[in-house]
């Protein structure tokens, strides 16, 4: 400790190269903080879904559709406990900016399925007593304002109704907590037999089919089981776990893994050039001071802790502040991970990351240091 | 008095490029305890090196060094910065203090390496700057002080460890003809009132008449010796 003035003095020898080296290692960590902490998010969404949960859709693809007379047969497949379905309805709410993403369902089975999302038994009993009833998460009811008992109207490109009309009209009757699951969860509901019924085409057509069982080491066989049901029929399914399904969805938008790692990485090697030139540049510069310490009888080991505590204190410093950041603008990053705050994990990462650019970078310049010849350094040789 | 310095045909050579050359042939020498030596001679003369060589910053190619009674030309490269620590004060030409600290944080420096607490430290500090005539600047750091008051913050740095030798090189080099008499009359003063053994190169015959004794060096060869008047 009796060092550290010694140290932190080094460190601000020229202020303006120090200031300019940390912004840059502050606006990395923050960069590192934000993408892994997407990457982490998306991640922990995945690893936190259900291998007791199953989705049938049409083999060929999700949008073709299944017929709603696959229910019952799948209904019958042992091990099953619950069957409910979604039907993609989409739909905005007053402009089309404003996208829903709205699903016909049968909603109690649904919410037995889903045990994790919280609502209230009147509100699902009101959703059975009421045909145009809609039951909507708490954070889509927020966002638009909306309450139990409005009757709300919502636009649509894909169905029209029978008469004609391209918008449906629904009566909020409940609400539901689907913070467990984070954003990207269908959180509009209505009545699929109210919207069969009333919709110009495509009836007796459901997306998936969503399966709970009770065994999660049965999902395979229980999988396979319903697929072999519809084998060579005119709508082959295709079952899977409720995490291969999302992980193959999340493949179609690129691995993210991938992209989030190649970009820190280039940002961190590009990093460590920048930070190893200002440590070798300053240690250049105070060869004269360093060949005093010694002078003075600072050991060898001595002089390279000194250079190396100022490269640590320089980036693990800067990274923290860059991860501090990291953790206050995450929240605004709700819109892809949810209400997720910066993961400790990512912090450690960062850290430790932060700790090793501080040895490769620092290290050259302090052995550099450490081998200081003092009469030639005096000397200005 | 006894030697507090003794060399024995020390030598020492230097390899510049392809060819070795000898700056010092056998030179010896004894310097007492609390004398003021001042070692004169031309340049290249072999003034620095043999100063380094008494410092121990530097070791001879043959020959013996023995200071305060241990034979420091045998000392490891860890034990002679020990060694250093513990006995050598050193006043540079261009007084090479650490710009980015305060001239108490200058001084303190050499007590960063001795287990004195933080008080402790302070309070020696303190007695150095106050020895010196600068108390009142101790918060001030290198560029807000003057030449003169640079190299008297250097002499505190250089007796605030209490060491056994005091090695200069060139304290006044650097200095107008006033600073230059207020420093030597300063180091005079801790010679004759403090009793510390002062080894001094200089060029200067004004900053040389201080001294009790003066050396002079001609091709790595100690010449004669003048005792002062």
């Amino acid at each position: 400790m009796k060092y550290a003035g010694l140290v932190w003095a080094g460190l601000w020898r020229k202020k303006a190269r120090t200031i300019l080296t940390m912004l840059s290692i502050i606006v990395a960590f923050l960069l590192f903080g934000l993408l892994q902490g997407v990457n982490h998010g998306f991640n922990e969404v995945v690893e936190n879904l259900n291998v007791n949960r199953l989705y049938t859709s049409a083999k060929t693809n999700m949008v073709d559709g299944l017929p709603i007379s696959y229910l019952g047969r799948i209904k019958a497949v042992p091990d099953v406990e619950h069957v409910s379905h979604w039907t993609y309805f989409g739909g905005y709410y007053r402009e089309a900016k404003n996208a829903i993403p709205a699903f016909a369902t049968d909603p109690e089975p649904l919410f037995a399925i889903y045990k994790e999302i919280k609502i209230k038994p009147e509100y699902l009993d009101a959703m059975k007593r009421t045909r145009t009833g809609a039951l909507v998460s708490e954070q889509l009811a927020k966002q638009y304002g909306w309450k139990v008992g409005d009757r709300i109207p919502l636009g649509t490109s894909i169905w029209t109704t029978k008469e004609g009309s391209s918008t449906w009209y629904f009566d909020i009757v409940g609400t539901f907590d689907v913070s467990a699951y984070g954003v990207g969860f269908p959180s509009f509901y209505i009545n699929y037999d109210y919207y069969d019924e009333a919709k110009a085409f495509g009836n007796g057509v459901v997306h998936y089919y969503l399966v709970s069982i009770a065994d999660p080491r049965q999902a395979t066989r229980v999988a396979k089981t319903i697929d072999t049901q519809f084998e060579n029929s005119m709508n082959e399914t295709r079952t899977q776990t409720e995490s291969a399904l999302a992980q193959a969805n999340l493949k179609q938008i690129g691995d993210i893994n991938f992209i989030v790692n190649a970009i820190v990485g280039a940002v961190l090697f590009t990093l460590l050039f920048l930070t190893a030139n200002t440590m070798m540049q300053s240690v250049r510069e105070r060869i004269p001071e360093l060949a005093v310490l010694k002078t003075l009888g600072f050991s060898d080991g001595k002089v390279l802790g000194l250079v190396l505590a100022e490269a640590f204190i320089l980036c693990i410093l800067a990274a923290l502040l860059g991860l501090l950041l990291a953790a206050m603008a995450f929240p605004s990053l709700r819109a892809l991970v949810g209400d997720l705050p910066l993961p400790g994990s990512v912090i450690r990462l960062g850290v430790g990351i932060a700790a090793l650019l501080a040895l490769v970078s620092g290290l050259p310049p302090a052995v550099r240091a450490q081998r200081l010849n003092i009469v030639d350094a005096l000397a200005g040789r | 008095m006894p030697a507090i310095v003794s060399l024995r045909n020390v030598t020492k050579s230097y390899v510049r490029g392809k060819q070795r050359v000898e700056v010092l042939h056998g030179v010896d020498l004894d310097i007492e305890a609390g004398e003021f030596l001042a070692l004169m001679g031309p340049s290249g003369s072999g003034k620095t090196t043999l100063l380094n060589l008494v410092a121990g910053l530097d070791q001879p190619t043959s020959g013996e060094i023995v200071v305060s009674g241990q034979r420091i030309d045998k000392l490891s490269r860890g034990a002679l910065t020990d060694w250093r620590a513990r006995h050598i004060g050193f006043i540079f030409q261009f007084y090479n203090l650490l710009p980015v600290l305060t001239a108490e944080a200058n001084v303190e420096v050499p007590l960063l390496l001795t287990t004195l607490s933080r008080s402790q430290r302070r309070q020696r500090v303190q007695t150095a700057l106050q020895l010196v005539g600068l108390a009142d600047r101790g918060k001030h750091k290198p560029n807000e002080l003057s030449g003169g008051q640079q190299q008297r913050v250097a002499i505190a740095r250089a007796i605030v460890a209490d060491p056994t030798l005091l090695v200069c090189d060139e304290p006044t080099g650097d200095l107008d003809r006033q600073n230059a008499e207020e420093i030597m009359n300063l180091l005079q003063a801790l010679n004759r009132s403090q009793g510390k053994t002062i080894v001094m190169v200089t060029h200067d015959p004004r900053a040389a008449g201080f001294a009790s004794h003066e050396l002079h060096l001609d091709k790595g060869q100690l010449a004669n010796t003048t005792a002062a008047t």
